[in-house]
C-alpha cells in the first residue's frame, strides 16, 4: 500500500462555510431562507421551562400531607408572586392558624397529598442562538435552527478553552516561531483576537485578559501554564464553557511549538478583519475542534480546504508534521511507505513511514504519529 | 429474527460496533468444535458523512469475507444466510457501544441500599451511570432537579423502598424527576423511557406523578427485601428499551436490528455475560478489565455474584490527562525506572489527549504510558472494590463468637486472595510489545494475592462471545477456551508486609518445572513455564504472611504456565512503591529486570 489515510485539521484561505446553528430544544426560528444576517444577529430562540422550587409545605404548616390540598389558597396552574399567601392551616377550633407566604415567584405546578410537597416553577428561561458568522440563510430547520452560508477564511485549532467570541484580528508576533509574551499584548488589542506565534505564556494570557481581548490564538501552550490559568488540572478534553475572561486557541499542540507557517501567514493577510472564534473542543466521538472564522468579501470561494493540515492519503511526497515525541512538531515530506510493519524503539510493531526533513535528515516514524499538511 | 436449531449452526458471524472501530469475527465448526477463524475491522460509521452503522458493519464483514474466501454479503450488501459451502453464515449477532454506549440516570431512596441496587442493575446491563440521585445524597432537592435537567440520559431507572416499605420517599423521588422534564440524548422526538423498579405499593402514586412526556414502565423491585436483590428484570427491561428506543434512534440501527438473529447487546453487558458464564461453569472467581481510550470497565464474579463498574474518565488517550490529574504525576512516576522531566511529560500527556491515535515510538514513551496504565487500572479497581459490596442495610445476628469479627453490611466482596482468574483486555494491555509487560501491569495494579492465573483476551473477542452465549452457549464456551484467552501464566504472591532483609516465603516446585528456594522481602522472580505445562507449587510463608491457607501456613497448588511463565512475588500486599517508605527507584529497576520487561 503506497498511501494511508490520516485525519487532519482544516485550514482554508477561502471556503464556503455552511454553519449549522441549532437550538438545544425545539423553539422558534426568527429568519427565513435568503435573509442576510450579521454574526451577532439572533436567528432562533426558545424558552426552556423555568427553574423549579420544591417546598415541603405540609411540614412547614405542621399538617399531614393528606390535609395539604385543603390548606392551599392557590390552585394548580395559578400564578404566585413573592409574598403571596400560598397556604393556611385550619388550626385548632379556628385558632392557631399558620400561613405560608411564598418566597419565590412562579406558577404552582403540583401539590402532593402523599409527600406534602409543592412545586413552584419559575419564569421560562430564554435561549438564543446567534448567526455566529455573517452570511445568508441557506436552510431553515423548522423549530430547530438554521444553516448560514458564508464565504470565509477558516482555521481549525487543535485545542481551545472558552466559548464563542468576536473581534478584530491583531498580530502580536512577527513570525510563527516567536513566543507570545506579556510585552507583546497592547491596550489597543482590547476586544480583538490576538494572534501569537509559538507558545503563549501564562503572563501573556493574563495580560490579554487584563486588556479585555476577546481571544488569544497561538501555536502552543505549556500545560503547567494552562493549569495556572484555569486554576485546576484539565482532565477531559471537553471544553467551551470555561469563563476565564477570554477564549484561548492553540493551533499545534502543547509545549514550545511554533504555529504552522501557512496558518500564521493566513492570519497575517487578514489583520484588521472581523473574526468569529470558538474555543469549544470535544475530543470524543463527534469530535469538535476550536475554530477561527474570518468572513471574506470574495464570493468565488470553493469548498476545498486548501491549506494547512488536511484530510487525505499519505503517499510519497506528501507534506507531513510529526505529532508525537521524540520528533514532535517536525515537518517534512514522506520519502517512502514501507509495506511491512517495523519494530519501533518501544518494541512495538507498527506500520511506519520515512520522513525527509528540510535539512535532509530522514526519520522513521509510525504512520499513526503524523498528520498531513498542505504541501 | 429466525429460529435455528443450534445443532445446525456451522458458521457464525459476529460484530462489535465500537465508538471508533467495528470489529467482525467469523466462527466456524471445524472437526466438531467451534473455532474463531478470521477477523476484520473497519471504522464505525455512526457519524457524518455515512451516518449509518451498517456501512461500517458491511466494510468489516467484507474484510472477513475476503480473508476467509467466503462470500458473506450479497449484491445488496445483505448478509447471506444460511451457510452453503463457501457461502454465507448461519447466524449473525452483534453488540454495540457506538455513540457513547448506553447512558443512564438512576435513582433510589437510600444511596447505599436501593440506589446502589439500581446502580448495580444499570451497570450490569452495560450502561454508563451518569449520576445517582437519592434522598440522602446530600444535595438539596433543587440541586438534584437542576442536575437531572442538565443531564441528557438515554433512560432513567427509578427504584426505592422494599416491597411494602416506604411509599412517601419513593414518590418524593418521582416528584423530583417529573418536573425536571429530562430530555433524551438522541433527538427530541421520542419520550424519555423511565423504568420503575421500586416498592410495588408505590407504583400507582408514582404513575400519577408522571405525565405523558415520559414512557413509564414497571418491572419487579430491584430490592424487594433488604437482604435480597433482584436485578434480572430491571436489566432485561434496560436491554429491551436500549433496543427499542436508544438503538432505534441511532443512525442505521433500525437496519442493523433487522439483520441480527439475536437482540443487539451493549458491549460491556456482553463482556459481563461471558465472564459470568465462565465463572459459573468452572466454579471460579474472576476479574476482567477492559481499559480503553476514554473509560475503564472492571467486571468481577466472586462467589457467583457479578459486578461491573465503569470508570468513565480513566483511559489511555481521551482520558489520559484525567488519569494524571487524579493519580498525580508523583504516583505515576513511582513506576518509572528511568529519568524523566515532569514538565515535558505534562505536555506529552496533553498532546496524547488531543491526538489520541498516536502510539509510543520510543522505549521511554512506552515506559511512561505503562506507568500511567498502572495508575488508571489501580484507580479503576479501587472504585470497583468500593462498589462491589455485600448488601448494605441487612441486619445481622451476632453471636458471642462474632463479637470481634462480625462485619457490618457493605463489605467489599472483592477478595484478591480468592481471585482465581484475572483477564486483561484493551489496547495498552493487549498490544504491549511483550506479554511480560501485560502481566506486570496487571500484578502491580490489581495486586492479586495467593495463586492467580493471568490471561489476556487475544483480540477483544469477549463482547462477541457474550452475545453468542445467549444463543449458543456451547459455541461461545468452546471459542472462549480455545481462541479467546491467551494465558500469560500464574502469579503467586504473599499477602501481608514481609520484613526487609528476611525470607518472605520458601517454595518448592515439582511437575513440568523443578525448582526450590527462598524469596526475600521485596523480591520478584520469573520462572519459565509454558502454556501447555503444569507444576505443583508448595509455598511456606514466613510468620504473619499469607498465601491462601492462613498466616504462616503452608499451601500447595497446581498452577498453569503461559506465555510469560510463573511469577513469584514477595513484595507483600499492599504494594508499597514510592514515597518515604515505599520501594525506591533502584528496587523498581530490580523488578523491571527480574521480569525482563523491556529486554529480550
Amino acid at each position: 500500500m503506497a498511501h494511508a489515510y490520516t485525519p487532519g485539521l482544516k485550514v482554508s484561505r477561502q471556503t464556503k462555510l455552511h454553519c449549522r446553528r441549532l437550538l438545544p430544544i425545539s423553539g422558534k426560528v426568527l429568519v427565513e431562507v435568503g435573509d442576510l444576517v450579521e454574526a451577532q444577529d439572533v436567528v432562533a430562540e426558545a424558552s426552556i421551562p423555568g427553574d423549579i422550587f420544591p417546598l415541603n409545605l405540609a411540614s412547614l404548616l405542621g399538617v399531614s400531607a393528606a390535609d395539604l390540598p385543603g390548606c392551599m389558597l392557590k390552585n394548580r396552574g395559578e400564578r404566585v408572586e413573592v409574598g403571596d399567601e400560598l397556604a393556611r392551616s385550619k388550626g385548632i377550633f379556628g385558632f392557631f392558624k399558620k400561613s405560608y407566604f411564598s418566597r419565590s415567584a412562579g406558577v404552582l405546578e403540583s401539590v402532593s397529598k402523599i409527600t406534602g410537597q409543592i412545586i413552584l416553577r419559575g419564569e421560562p428561561i430564554p435561549v438564543q442562538v446567534r448567526a455566529y458568522v455573517p452570511g445568508r440563510i441557506l436552510e431553515v430547520k423548522p423549530e430547530q435552527g438554521v444553516v448560514v452560508e458564508s464565504n470565509v477564511t477558516f482555521i481549525q485549532g487543535i485545542f481551545g478553552i472558552g466559548g464563542e467570541q468576536y473581534g478584530k484580528i491583531h498580530l502580536a508576533c512577527e513570525n510563527p516561531e516567536q513566543p507570545l509574551t506579556e510585552d507583546l499584548i497592547k491596550p489597543e488589542m482590547r476586544g480583538g483576537v490576538i494572534i501569537g506565534g509559538a507558545r503563549m505564556t501564562h503572563q501573556a494570557v493574563e495580560k490579554a485578559i487584563a486588556v479585555g481581548a476577546s481571544a488569544v490564538v497561538s501555536g502552543g501552550i505549556d500545560d503547567q501554564d494552562l493549569k495556572n490559568i484555569l486554576g485546576y488540572d484539565l482532565g477531559v478534553a471537553i471544553t467551551g464553557t470555561e469563563k476565564i475572561g477570554t477564549t484561548l486557541i492553540i493551533t499545534e499542540g502543547f509545549g514550545d511549538i511554533g504555529m504552522a507557517r501557512r496558518t500564521f501567514e493566513l492570519f497575517q493577510s487578514r489583520v484588521g478583519s472581523q473574526a468569529s472564534v470558538n474555543g469549544a473542543t470535544q475530543i470524543r466521538a463527534g469530535v469538535m475542534r476550536p475554530e477561527i472564522v474570518i468572513p471574506t468579501a470574495d464570493d468565488s470561494a470553493s469548498d476545498v480546504f486548501d491549506d494547512g493540515a488536511v484530510e487525505g492519503f499519505l503517499e510519497p511526497g506528501s507534506s507531513v508534521r510529526i505529532i508525537r515525541d521524540p520528533y514532535f512538531g517536525m515537518i517534512g515530506q514522506v520519502a517512502s511507505l514501507p509495506a511491512e510493519p517495523t519494530v519501533l524503539g518501544s518494541g512495538s510493531k507498527a506500520r511506519v513511514l520515512e520522513v525527509k526533513l528540510d535539512d535532509g535528515r530522514k526519520l522513521v516514524v509510525p504512520r499513526a504519529n503524523v498528520e498531513i499538511i498542505a504541501g | 429474527m429466525s429460529k435455528i436449531n443450534p445443532d445446525d449452526i456451522e458458521v457464525i458471524l459476529a460484530t462489535d460496533c465500537g465508538s471508533t472501530t467495528t470489529k467482525a469475527i467469523l466462527i466456524e465448526k471445524i472437526d466438531g468444535h467451534y473455532r474463531q477463524t478470521y477477523r476484520g475491522e473497519a471504522p464505525t460509521t455512526v457519524e457524518e458523512p455515512a451516518a449509518d452503522v451498517t456501512v461500517g458493519v458491511t466494510n468489516a464483514v467484507s474484510e472477513v469475507a475476503e480473508l476467509a474466501g467466503r462470500k458473506l454479503l450479497d449484491e445488496n450488501d445483505q448478509i447471506l444466510r444460511p451457510s452453503n459451502g463457501k457461502q454465507g453464515c448461519d447466524i449473525y449477532i452483534s453488540t454495540s457501544s457506538a455513540g457513547g454506549g448506553l447512558q443512564m440516570l438512576v435513582a433510589g431512596v437510600v444511596r447505599e441500599m436501593t440506589a446502589a441496587s439500581a446502580k448495580r442493575a444499570a451497570l450490569g446491563a452495560g450502561a454508563i451511570v451518569m449520576d445517582t440521585i437519592s434522598s440522602n445524597d446530600k444535595r438539596k432537592p433543587y440541586e438534584q432537579i437542576q442536575r437531572i435537567r442538565e443531564l441528557r440520559p438515554d433512560m432513567i431507572l427509578l427504584s426505592g423502598g422494599t416491597d411494602g416499605g416506604t411509599v412517601k420517599h419513593v414518590v418524593q423521588l418521582a416528584e423530583l424527576i417529573a418536573p425536571a422534564k429530562p430530555q433524551p440524548r438522541f433527538g427530541d422526538k421520542y419520550r424519555m423511557p423511565i423504568i420503575y423498579a421500586g416498592n410495588i405499593e408505590a407504583w400507582e402514586p408514582v404513575k400519577e406523578t408522571f405525565d405523558d412526556d415520559v414512557e413509564l414502565s414497571q418491572v419487579e423491585n430491584v430490592r424487594p427485601q433488604l437482604d435480597n436483590e433482584n436485578l434480572g428484570p430491571a436489566r432485561d427491561e434496560i436491554h429491551e428499551l436500549f433496543l427499542e428506543h436508544v438503538m432505534a434512534h441511532a443512525p442505521g440501527y433500525d437496519k442493523l436490528i433487522s439483520w441480527t438473529d439475536a437482540p443487539i447487546m451493549p458491549t460491556p453487558g456482553a463482556v459481563g455475560n461471558i465472564l459470568q458464564t465462565i465463572a459459573e461453569r468452572d466454579g471460579i472467581n474472576a476479574v476482567g478489565v477492559d481499559i480503553g481510550g476514554a473509560t475503564t470497565d472492571v467486571f468481577s464474579v466472586f462467589d457467583g455474584v457479578f459486578n461491573r463498574t465503569v470508570s468513565a474518565n480513566l483511559g489511555m488517550s481521551y482520558s489520559i490527562s484525567n488519569v494524571c490529574a487524579e493519580a498525580t504525576m508523583l504516583n505515576i512516576l513511582r513506576w518509572v525506572h528511568v529519568d524523566m522531566q515532569e514538565r515535558e511529560l505534562r505536555n506529552r500527556v496533553k498532546n496524547k489527549m488531543i491526538r489520541p491515535t498516536t502510539i509510543p515510538q520510543t522505549l521511554e514513551a512506552l515506559i511512561f504510558e505503562q506507568a500511567v496504565a498502572r495508575e488508571a487500572l489501580r484507580l479503576a479497581y479501587i472504585q470497583h472494590k468500593e462498589f462491589a459490596t455485600t448488601l448494605k442495610g441487612v441486619q445481622q445476628q451476632r453471636t458471642v463468637g462474632d463479637l470481634f469479627t462480625q462485619d457490618s453490611g457493605g463489605q467489599s466482596i472483592v477478595n484478591n486472595m480468592k481471585l482465581d482468574l484475572l483477564v486483561a483486555s484493551g489496547g495498552v494491555l493487549s498490544h504491549a510489545p511483550r506479554m511480560h509487560q501485560t502481566a506486570a501491569m496487571l500484578i502491580d495494579a490489581f495486586e492479586p494475592e495467593g495463586f492467580t492465573t493471568l490471561a489476556k483476551d487475544s483480540i477483544f473477542m469477549m463482547p462477541h462471545l457474550g452475545v453468542l452465549a445467549q444463543v449458543h452457549p456451547q459455541a461461545a464456551l468452546e471459542v472462549f477456551e480455545r481462541d479467546c484467552l491467551i494465558y500469560l501464566g500464574t502469579c503467586v504472591a504473599i499477602a501481608g508486609q514481609p520484613k526487609p532483609g528476611r525470607v518472605a516465603f520458601r517454595y518448592k516446585i515439582t511437575g513440568d518445572l523443578s525448582d526450590e528456594g527462598e524469596m526475600y522481602a521485596g523480591e520478584l522472580k520469573l520462572l519459565s513455564l509454558s502454556g501447555d505445562q503444569r507444576a505443583t507449587v508448595e509455598i511456606e510463608p514466613a510468620r504473619g504472611l499469607d498465601c491462601g491457607a492462613g498466616k504462616g501456613r503452608p499451601i500447595s497448588r497446581e498452577v498453569r504456565g503461559g506465555e510469560v511463565g510463573l511469577i513469584l512475588d514477595a513484595r507483600g500486599r499492599e504494594l508499597a512503591v514510592g514515597g518515604e517508605k515505599g520501594a525506591d527507584r533502584q528496587t523498581v529497576t530490580q523488578w523491571v529486570n527480574s521480569l525482563h520487561l523491556y529486554e529480550d
